[in-house]
């Protein structure tokens, strides 16, 4: 990345969720190509800037850019259809559905069924035990495994930019382990990463840039290594 | 485990005893205990019976594997024949019916079908979609009312005035779906039960359109046209479907049509998606499903399909009032699709058969027919809640999930 471009660019966006204020003016910029994380306490807003990146939420005021063009007025099957894609927090696979049919769910806006066809195997050579698990229903996979069939899920639309919401939530760490470093094989597959994490540590190690977040707003940007190096998040988010 | 069984047993018939007391009749003529243990004596007797089976089963566990459920070993046995000879068996047995049948039967059988329209209609909207839509019949309303009118006013033939009915039950199925898009669960619910109270209530009041509570009749059937040649030359003549033997091998026909079109639109993309809604909305949309027009979608497919269950309704009875869609009828077609097995179309069958004939049989006991269509449902839902034959497709993941479990 000898001139990196800016795939994604937020600029003082808002939002509200009824009467709640919950983002006050998000600005941050993520270059083609890395790993951007954004980290924070419960409740600070990280989720709600993914969901408001992705049109779930709508933003009340300010710009956000993707590739240059402005999608904050977009639905979220649009913002899709431009290669943005999300594994949401919390693991919303579809319960009721099989393994396949989930990843299936995730190209669903693609009609090139070869190319299709080719992700999925590109899928099962990333999380080998989803493969074993083709045909049991989603719901009863174990939770390491609806975490990948999640991110599997979204790597189905060949996205440009990934967000993913808080991949460690509730995992074993020997599994939060192998789930950064399958992050880390798709970055280098290409693939833009907006990572949100609770778990700071991980989060600003696999990444470059890193957000700080609290109470909807950014409070920090830096470099994630200058960032593991700092005095107030190592107290705040790292426990040091 | 025997204890328990037995205890549920006690409950339930007390509980349904309890359902029964309007039956013994509360005036001295009428008094008529008997009635009531002779009803009770059929619920107890299958509860009872249930009771041995598990008992049984339940023996038997301690040793070998646990055998299949019933249902699924039927399944089974049945699948082993090829399915174009089941198919093809139900099929001549549904055609032959009329043949043997008499009048009664048949009237009682083309209500059995059009329910079998509604319920796989509603199971668009309930079953693959989720969203509960209490005020279903409305779209039945807006088929009947659509036909009715049509034809008495302009004169315009069945088929001609079917499409018409179809557009109008899918723009009423918009109508009612886009202000509820953002809607879940119970408030869908009150929404939509107040929609199709309100439709009745339009057809009841506005007398100058409907004719209000008399509702309107002299419609034409439907009918069917064969080329004649007389001496004057070649003409197209018209057949009208008067007798019921014809105007049920029409609604079998219809009711094969839509059965065809669920089953297509159940495979298709836009019925993945429509379970993807239901099973996990966010992430649908995250997914690239456009969420709003899919739902949209789902309403005005559903309605549709209501509404050619209502043209026919109107044409066969050459009547129509507002009275016949009244929310008793949004409820009889929701426990049809529930009864059925949520997402299961030969469930769903089978359940507008068991459903529909049901106070057929029970109709001797005239007043407290609802009473006893009241109890089935409950020792149904007591003893397979997961309706008469489970969606095969989510069966047969259930197993293969059984056979692997997550070892972790």
């Amino acid at each position: 990345m000898t001139n990196p471009q800016p795939i994604l660019e937020l600029a003082d966006v808002h939002t509200y969720y009824g009467n709640i204020h919950a983002l006050k003016g998000i600005s941050c910029t993520i270059q083609q190509g890395e790993i951007a994380c954004l980290i924070g306490a419960n409740g600070a807003g990280k989720s709600t800037t993914l969901m408001t990146i992705f049109g779930v939420a709508q933003a009340s005021r300010g710009e956000i850019r993707f590739k240059g063009d402005p999608i904050q007025h977009l639905r979220p099957e649009q913002v899709a259809a431009r290669g943005v894609s999300q594994a949401p927090e919390g693991r919303q696979i579809f319960p009721r559905m099989s393994t396949m049919e989930n990843l299936e769910m995730g190209a669903f806006l693609r009609k090139d069924k070869v190319e299709v066809a080719n992700d999925l195997e590109r899928v099962f050579k990333l999380f080998p035990v989803l493969k074993d698990r083709m045909h049991q229903l989603g719901g009863t996979l174990s939770g390491g495994e609806q975490q990948m069939l999640a991110i599997g899920r979204a790597l189905m639309s060949r996205p440009q930019l990934l967000l993913l919401d808080e991949p460690s939530l509730g995992l074993a760490p020997k599994l939060v382990e192998r789930i950064f470093e399958t992050v880390l094989e798709i970055n280098k597959s290409g693939v833009t990463i907006f990572l949100v994490e609770q778990n700071a540590h991980m989060a600003l190690t696999i990444s470059s840039t890193g957000f700080v977040m609290e109470t909807g707003r950014i409070v920090l940007t830096d470099k994630a290594s200058a960032l593991l190096e700092n005095e107030q998040v190592k107290k705040a988010y790292l426990g040091e | 485990m025997v204890r328990q069984e037995l205890k549920k047993i006690v409950v339930y018939t007390f509980f349904l005893a309890i359902l029964f007391i309007p039956m013994l009749g509360f005036k001295t003529p009428s008094f008529q205990p008997g009635r009531v243990f002779k009803t009770l004596g059929v619920f107890v007797a299958i509860l009872i019976f249930n009771f041995i089976v598990k008992l049984i089963r339940s023996r038997r566990k301690a040793g070998e594997v646990q055998k299949t459920p019933l249902t699924e070993r039927a399944g089974a046995w049945i699948n082993q024949f090829p399915k174009i000879y089941t198919l093809g068996g139900l099929v001549v047995l549904a055609v032959v019916f009329p043949l043997v049948a008499d009048n009664y039967m048949i009237d009682v059988g083309i209500t059995c079908l059009i329910y079998v329209c509604l319920g796989l209609g509603l199971n668009i909207v309930v079953g693959l979609c989720g969203l509960l839509d209490l005020g279903y019949i409305a779209f039945y309303a807006v088929g009947a009312y659509s036909y009715s009118l049509l034809n008495l006013t302009f004169g315009v033939s069945f088929w001609a005035a079917l499409p018409i009915g179809i557009v109008l039950g899918m723009i009423v199925g918009c109508i009612i779906g886009y202000p509820t898009l953002k809607m879940r669960g119970d408030y869908l619910a009150i929404v939509t039960m107040g929609f199709g109270e309100i439709v009745r209530l339009v057809l009841n009041n506005w007398d100058s359109l409907t004719a209000g509570p008399n509702g309107l009749f002299g419609m034409q059937r439907p009918g069917l046209y064969y080329p004649s040649f007389e001496e004057s030359g070649f003409t197209w003549a018209t057949y009208y479907l008067k007798s019921l033997p014809a105007l049920y091998y029409f609604i079998f026909f219809i009711a094969i049509v839509v059965i065809i079109a669920v089953r297509r639109l159940d495979n298709s993309r836009i019925g993945r998606a429509w379970i993807a809604i239901r099973e996990d909305e966010v992430a649908a949309e995250l997914s690239g499903v456009p969420t709003t027009w899919i739902k949209l979608l789902a309403y005005a497919l559903g309605a549709a399909f209501a509404s050619v269950a209502g043209a026919f309704f109107a044409a066969k009875l050459s009547y129509t009032n507002p009275n016949f869609f009244l929310f008793m009828e949004s409820c009889i077609v929701l426990s049809i699709v529930v009864l059925g097995g949520i997402g299961s179309i030969p469930g769903i069958i089978m359940a507008a058969i068991a459903l529909i004939a049901a106070p057929e049989i029970f109709r001797q006991l005239e007043a407290y027919r609802m009473l006893a269509f009241g109890a089935i449902m409950t020792t149904m839902m007591i003893l397979k809640p997961e309706g008469l034959i489970p969606a095969s497709r989510r069966r047969h993941e259930l197993h293969e999930a059984d056979e692997k479990k997550p070892t972790e």
